[in-house]
């Protein structure tokens, strides 16, 4: 395809090692100037005052390379990269949108930049009040009390709700007894996981006829052992689970608080607010909604937000203000010491409140509805291409931010899956979409989710894409099944990054691990593809 | 470990009864009626749209096909030269050409049998091959109780290139099938005839990246410790068949007979194999602590299939707040309809079982799903 929105693509390929395994030659970009001696004098000998536990008796293998060779190595394995920036993308789950780049003008400013969360708050007041004014901005949005920016990922602010609802009871006495979360099988995994990591049992609703959780199905789940309700909604699947004031006061009337997953906040903003739904808490991710960037899954904020019976559970320290002066409160609070140190990722905060303060509030509903209609545009248009199928044909209610599609009638025609389609859809210059979070009850999944930001000549162009890939899945199938041709990588066999001998998230693990990748077939290391 | 070598057994005429309501095609007086109905073999192209993946996939396949229409002919049409193991049958096929295939098959040393039948079919090969070689069953049949089956034939395709391409696990799979006589006379009556082993492939099943294959594992364990945990001293567990359940007796350090009803009580088996009448006499004896039970893969009853000796008298003896269900996570997502099935033969129960019911599916993880009768 060779339009002017994907046209041409073909990535760069790189062999380029790991950082510290690049030959430096003694090269070295920055040569700190020597301590002046009257400085020294004053100091001594740091290291030998330094206690022998925290002593290396051995220098850390620092990579030492000269500044441009550190400039190409990152500017290679960007180059083989793709995301919003460079592309269209649409991920499923993952609100993917324009960040706007005065944003990171803003953020580079000496104020912001070269502070310290330990510094005298009398030299931070610049830095509080932003982060005291987009709390109250947050409480608007989602009719809440009081937030805390401390947790630096969507699942952190996950786990903050089930650490809240753990204080909550344990405060009354309840804490042994009350030891069971409820979620759903399409809320993001972390709603069941992160409880389970606070100690609680966790019990999840399967789907009904309609794709989303049944008042029936929770009703078998509540008893007074009950603690708490944790949920997306919309669920993965786009779809609003309309009964969800009635879960909210099942969940109340059992005893339990409810907590609401917002990281598929998109198309709720301006429009419903969960302090109003009856949530006793819920969490938004800054990185998602409010387009503080998303990616590399670096600098991630989520805003947790509780309504005022839960305030004195909130993580140390929270930012003060009396009419004068902002502060920072190490006192205050019960329950929960930390999830994270200081006040959390405050440059996601400033991009999150610049973002806010641009849009102002017919903006941020303008977000939402504008996320819908991309998403119910491309509804449409997918529902028409032959070897998808929407599930529960029963639900015929329009979505919200995105859709679960599913291939099943393509694979069950040509053998041509969904995880094929997804490695062909970047050879057309398109980020790859996402299958599916776990358990994959939709088969064949793929879930796209527009979001706001793109054009309607954009979105043509990946349901051009997905057409074109569905034809030669009849016609020409090794040329999906091979994909991409384009990218930098072949396609990973995904048991890799299954497989607990050979996953590494460290380049220490790497190292000690890499020799088991030749055990399972792969692409990765090899030629980086090439025109077909 | 030589080259791949794949077997292959088709039974014709597995499903001819179903298009024309005849429930089954387990007799020859029952297939000529299928055929006098009209029915038309559909097994030979079902399990041609495997070979046409294998033999597009791996052109020089080494295949061993049983003779004529039972897999030489659709192997020869999709360009593949099979080893003809077996000989001809005369006339209509039956059990012993299915029988004698899977044997010859495994004598020259397959290390994968593809078949495309029924439940009668797949009882023919576990009682031919035991655990000996691992299979993979082409949904061909009129009647599917069984858990040995990928959910198409294209899956089929995937899974046996999956399996003959790297060292894959198989994992032991229920073999059920149902007496045809009493389904045509309107009862069902299920019995497990025992486990065929098929290659474990999660996202095969449906459930990708659930975890991978170590999470599923680690779910079984944990449904094993959860309700042993629960286990009270002096009252009686009622152990359904299936792996999960023996990984509870295995938890507990005790043996499981893998198709029968097993009673614990104390830490100790009281009764192994156990009929209804000896679990009512226990019953008796000992208060009830709970029946075990764990659903069919991809039928999903667990209630009235192959374990009937678990009947409506006892489940009122033990109560249903005492009926503990168990299933990984896996399994319920490989539930062909999402939904749980009972049938007890009792209309009253079944209906009190139905509606939206706790499954405990690991460690402090229970998943509530819907039962149907």
């Amino acid at each position: 395809m060779t339009d002017r929105i994907g046209g041409g693509f073909h990535a760069a390929h790189w062999d380029e090692p790991l950082i510290d395994e690049i030959p430096g030659d003694g090269g070295r970009g920055l040569l700190p100037p020597k301590v002046d001696d009257a400085i020294a004098d004053a100091v001594g000998d740091v290291p030998a005052a330094l206690p022998e536990g925290v002593r290396r008796a051995v220098p850390p293998a620092l990579p030492s390379l000269p500044q441009h060779r550190v400039l190409r190595h990152f500017l290679r394995l960007s180059q083989m990269a793709m995301g919003f920036d460079v592309t269209v993308d649409m991920m499923g789950t993952c609100t993917m949108k324009y960040s706007p780049k005065v944003h990171e003008y803003v953020a580079r400013l000496p104020g912001f930049a070269d502070v310290h969360p330990l510094q005298d708050p009398e030299t931070l007041q610049g830095t509080l009040e932003i982060l005291y004014r987009f709390n109250r901005v947050m409480c608007e949005i989602a009719g809440m009390d009081a937030f805390t920016f401390q947790p630096a990922s969507g699942a952190q602010g996950i786990y903050t709700n089930a650490c809240l609802i753990r204080a909550y009871h344990a405060a009354r006495g309840d804490g042994g007894k009350r030891d069971e979360i409820i979620t759903t099988a399409f809320s993001h995994p972390a709603d069941a996981a992160t409880p389970a990591v606070a100690g609680f049992k966790v019990i999840t609703l399967m789907p009904g006829e309609m794709g989303f959780a049944e008042v029936d199905a929770l009703k078998a789940a509540v008893s007074e052992r009950t603690a708490g309700l944790m949920l997306t909604n919309p669920e993965d699947t786009g779809q609003y689970n309309p009964h969800i004031r009635a879960f909210v006061d099942i969940v109340h009337e059992a005893g339990g608080l409810c907590a609401y997953d917002q990281a598929n906040g998109n198309p709720l903003l301006g429009v419903v607010r969960a302090g109003d739904t009856g949530f006793d808490m819920c969490q938004f991710n800054l990185h998602k909604t409010f387009s503080a960037p998303h990616g590399a899954l670096g600098l991630g904020c989520a805003a947790v937000g509780v309504k005022a019976h839960l305030e004195r559970f909130l993580p140390r320290p929270l930012v003060t203000y009396d009419g004068e002066r902002y502060g920072l409160d190490y006192e205050q609070g019960e329950g929960i010491e930390k999830i994270r140190a200081f006040i959390g990722n405050v440059h996601a905060v400033l991009k999150a409140y610049a973002w806010v303060r641009s849009l102002g509030a017919e903006g941020l509903r303008a977000v939402a509805e504008t996320a819908v209609l991309n998403n119910n545009y491309m509804l449409h248009h997918i529902r028409q291409i032959e070897g998808t199928t929407i599930p529960w044909p029963k639900n015929t209610y329009p979505k919200l931010e995105q859709v679960r599609y599913s291939w099943e009638p393509l694979y069950e025609e040509t053998g041509v899956a969904s995880h094929d389609v997804l490695n062909r859809m970047v050879d057309f210059g398109v980020q790859h979409y996402m299958e599916s979070h776990v358990p994959m009850l939709v088969p064949q999944p793929f879930t796209l989710e527009p979001g706001e930001s793109l054009t309607i000549a954009e979105m043509d162009h990946v349901l051009g894409a997905l057409r074109r890939i569905a034809e030669e899945a009849r016609n020409a199938p090794e040329q999906v099944t091979a994909a991409p041709h384009s990218a930098a990588i072949r396609p990973i066999d995904g048991d890799v990054p299954e497989d607990p001998d050979c996953w590494a998230f460290t380049s220490r693990a790497y190292r000690r691990k890499r020799g088991n990748w030749a055990n399972v077939k792969r692409g990765l290391g090899g030629h980086g593809g090439g025109y077909s | 470990m030589g080259r791949p070598a794949l077997g292959l057994i088709v039974n014709p005429i597995a499903g001819m009864g179903g298009s024309v309501g005849l429930k089954g095609t387990d007799t020859a007086a029952i297939l000529s009626e299928a055929r006098a109905r009209g029915a038309v073999p559909q097994a030979g192209a079902r399990a041609a749209v495997v070979l046409e993946a294998l033999a597009a996939a791996r052109p020089g396949l080494e295949l061993f096909a049983a003779p004529g229409e039972m897999g030489e002919g659709i192997a020869r049409e999709a360009d593949l030269r099979p080893s003809v193991v077996g000989a001809p049958a005369e006339g209509e096929t039956s059990a012993v050409d299915t029988h004698a295939a899977a044997e010859a098959m495994a004598a020259a040393g397959a290390r994968l049998i593809v078949f495309a039948g029924g439940d009668g079919t797949a009882r023919d090969m576990a009682a031919a091959l035991g655990d000996r070689v691992p299979v993979i069953g082409v949904p061909a049949g009129v009647k599917m109780h069984s858990a040995v089956y990928a959910t198409s034939p294209r899956a089929a395709a995937d899974l046996a290139l999956r399996a003959l391409a790297q060292d894959i696990e198989a994992r032991p799979r229920e073999v059920m099938d149902i007496d045809e006589e009493a389904f045509r006379a309107g009862a069902i009556s299920a019995k497990l005839y025992g486990y065929l082993p098929v290659p474990y492939a999660p996202d095969l099943t449906q459930s990708v990246k659930a975890g991978g294959v170590s999470s599923d594992r680690a779910a079984l364990s944990g449904i094993a410790a959860e309700i042993a945990g629960r286990m009270e001293a002096g009252r009686l567990y009622i152990l359904g068949p299936g792996t999960t359940t023996r990984a509870i007796a295995e938890a507990l350090g005790l043996p499981k007979t893998l198709l029968g009803v097993d009673l614990v009580r104390d830490g100790a088996v009281i009764a192994a194999d156990a009929t209804e009448a000896a679990i009512l006499r226990a019953l008796d004896e000992s208060p009830p602590g709970a029946i075990v039970v764990t659903p069919i893969g991809g039928q999903g009853h667990f209630l009235g299939r192959g374990n009937q000796q678990i009947g409506a008298r006892v489940v009122r003896a033990v109560g249903l707040d005492r009926l503990l269900v168990a299933a990984t996570p896996e399994k319920l997502a490989s539930l062909r309809d999402s939904t749980l099935h009972v049938d007890t033969g009792d209309p009253d129960l079944d209906r009190a079982l139905s509606g939206w019911r706790r499954v405990i599916t690991g460690r402090g993880n229970e998943t509530v799903c819907r039962v149907a009768a």
